[in-house]
């Protein structure tokens, strides 16, 4: 399909996976390709984790860091609670009381998402989410406080943030996950649960790293305790232990797929080829 | 010197922490340090604080032997020690505390079926890492064991939990939560804390019903605090003894390798020394074709060298920061990325790895 038309299905998307599968870098190339195509792009990352190997900044690309007790702060000022507020979050004792609210942290982070997809911070705004298992836990927090806090600025700003996560318009999830059978078995968990306890719309799920390298072919003349024949079969089992994955992957999760492939030479601009490629390789007109 | 530096981390330590990003493999390799251990003579425990089932897995117990709060034994035919194994449950360890510290049933009662307590003694993070710490300390001390190995959950999290029992000492020596304990002593209601500009404040953000079960939680928890305050203490000092021992994993991708510098500087910055960097999953060294090779092979060849080369230039970005940091390397065990082998035999094969790697 077109790739604006894909890039503009949704403004924000939440990109989630496990540490190592290559996160980060999706999110970047998400923001290159969207500048590629035309629109403008927002990199919004979330755990105030170190700006990664050749991080944003060096990459030219425009980016934010939300943390949790940033957007805390900036909320109790817009509460009106300026003066109080900073000692309240440096005494550390919101962070006691606010786990009677637990993932109250959680929720001020994605409010701070939205406030910025409202404000049209950008035609397209990536958010490098927290790894896996977590950001289920972050996209789970607003239905969880929607249903469990009667009334107040927290349900309010539940219910508005749920608003934004079940509108495929305004948001949609990219998964990452890589060919292996752990990795494949946590996205696919984690597909159906969001879909299921969140009701947020997944964009088609990016395999990243696939050997796409044919089989290797072994003559039986060659000694077989060779380096190179040693390797070949390396890279045999490794190719068929992708196929096998992928497989898997598509028998259990009825999504589409983004495969980009296993490339240590690959720079920012060559993966965006490849996703713009791979997009335009997907099937049916909008998302 | 006849010992790696692997096995003298392993016959010194009292405690191994492994920590490392998602998916290096610190699960894995925990098993594998503590079945390694135990076949050297240790009595080792390794518990995990990943709620996930992975443990089990990777000892490859799963389906048979239920990995619980409380230590299980691992037969290990082999082995001159032993091998037991548990997971952390956040909330019956708490429970637990409460229990000891509170002067009559009751009062332990009145704590644990308050809201607040059941919503922090869930799985929430700070809580997590705190009872982390405190079964830690609990195992520590267990005649049973003379090595704990901690695999812990792939997060920035795992560091918090060095810093667990120092921040619950500040928080019950904060004044804030004097005023919030004050009033129950001369008989007033949480409304009257809650006209507290603070707690007021506070109650805006977190909503009044919440911070009413806090209040409430915060008056039990009364004469708890003595008790609970010291353990932190003990436990805190745990963590910073010599004998226990950090283990870093990374893998050569770029994202984990930046992750395990981030940790490293962390745990310097909290007065901790990373005693071992393990780089896992790495791709192996084949060694050199002879130019009569097939094209497709010796380009094989070419390319897996240039993937470790490249793994090997992610390194670097720790390896210069770190220079005096011991690290092994752990070539990738194709088996056990498959979880082909029955897995006994592949943490066998990985603790080969492990030893040969020094
Ligand atoms: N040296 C190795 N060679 C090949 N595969 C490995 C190696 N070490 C670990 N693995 C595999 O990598 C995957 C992830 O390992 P593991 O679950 O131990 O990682 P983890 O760091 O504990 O993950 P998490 O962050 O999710 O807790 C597993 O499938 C495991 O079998
Ligand atoms: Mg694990």
């Amino acid at each position: 399909m077109d790739p604006k038309l894909f890039l503009s299905a949704s403004r924000v998307f939440i990109v989630a996976g496990k540490g190592g599968v290559g996160k980060s870098t999706v999110a970047a190339t998400l923001v290159t390709a969207a500048r590629r195509v035309g629109l403008t792009s927002l990199l919004v990352e979330t755990d105030g984790k170190p700006l990664l190997v050749g991080g944003a900044g060096d990459r030219g690309l425009t980016a934010c860091t939300i943390t949790p007790a940033e957007a805390l702060a900036e909320y109790l000022d817009s509460s009106g609670l300026g003066r109080i507020s900073r000692r309240l979050v440096t005494s550390g004792i919101v962070d006691v009381v606010a786990s009677a609210s637990p993932g109250i942290d959680h929720l001020l982070v994605l409010g701070k998402v939205k406030q910025l997809e409202r404000g049209r911070a950008a035609d397209v705004i990536v958010v490098d989410g927290p790894a896996a298992g977590h950001a289920l836990t972050m996209l789970r927090t607003p239905r969880a406080l929607a249903d469990s806090v009667v009334v107040g600025p927290i349900k309010q700003q539940a219910n508005d943030v749920l608003g934004m996560l079940n509108d495929e318009t305004r948001c949609q999830v990219v998964l990452v996950t890589i060919p292996e059978p752990t990795p494949v078995n946590e996205a696919v968990e984690t597909a159906f649960s969001l879909e299921e306890n969140i009701g947020v719309r997944l964009a088609p799920v990016v395999v990243n790293r696939v050997d796409v390298h044919p089989p290797i072919d072994i003559p039986d003349v060659l000694a077989q305790d060779s380096a190179a024949v040693r390797a070949a079969r390396f890279r045999n089992d490794r190719i068929a232990g992708h196929a096998r994955c992928l497989d898997d992957l598509s028998r259990r999760l009825p999504l589409p797929r983004i495969q980009l492939p296993l490339d240590t030479h690959a720079t920012l601009a060559d993966r965006t080829d490849q996703l713009l490629g791979a997009i335009e390789n997907l099937e049916g007109g909008a998302p | 010197m006849t010992r790696t530096h692997l096995d003298q981390t392993l016959a010194n330590s009292r405690v191994v922490v492994v920590a490392g990003s998602g998916g290096v493999g610190k699960t894995t390799l925990s098993a594998a340090l503590a079945v390694r251990a135990a076949i050297g003579g240790r009595r080792v425990a390794v518990v995990t604080i990943d709620p996930a089932k992975r443990l089990a897995d990777a000892l490859g117990i799963a389906g048979q032997t239920a990995i619980g709060n409380e230590p299980v034994r691992i037969p290990l035919d082999d082995a001159h020690g032993e091998l037991w194994a548990l997971m952390l449950d956040t909330r019956s360890t708490f429970d637990a505390l409460v229990d000891r510290y509170s002067p009559n049933a009751d009062q332990a009662q009145r704590i644990r079926s308050n809201l607040f307590y059941k919503n922090i003694s869930g799985a929430l993070s700070g809580t997590q890492e705190y009872m982390a710490a405190e079964k830690l300390y609990d195992l520590n001390g267990d005649e049973r064991f003379d090595l704990v190995i901690v695999d812990t959950p792939p997060t920035r999290q795992a560091l918090d939990f060095l810093s667990a029992p120092a921040r619950l000492r500040r928080f019950i020596d904060h004044p804030v939560y004097r005023i919030v304990i004050a009033p129950s002593s001369v008989g007033l209601r949480a409304v009257s804390a809650v006209s507290q500009p603070v707690l007021r404040a506070i109650a805006k953000v977190v909503g009044a019903q919440a911070l009413d079960d806090a209040l409430a939680f915060f008056r039990a928890f009364q004469g708890l605090d003595a008790g609970f305050r010291q353990r932190a203490h003990d436990v805190d000092r745990v963590l910073h003894e010599p004998s226990t021992a950090y283990i870093i994993v990374t893998s050569g991708q770029a994202e984990p390798v930046a992750e395990a510098t981030y940790f490293v500087d962390a745990l310097e910055s909290a007065n901790v020394a990373v005693s071992l960097v393990v780089a896992n999953r790495l791709m192996p060294y084949f060694g050199g074709g002879d130019i009569s090779l097939p094209a497709p092979l010796a380009g094989n060849l070419r390319e897996l060298a240039d993937e470790r080369r490249a793994e090997e230039s992610n390194l670097e970005v720790l390896r210069t920061a770190r220079p005096d940091t011991p690290w092994i390397r752990v070539p990738l065990v194709p088996e056990l990325v498959d979880e082909r082998l029955d897995t006994f035999a592949s943490l066998r094969l990985l603790g080969r790895a492990l030893g040969d790697a020094d």
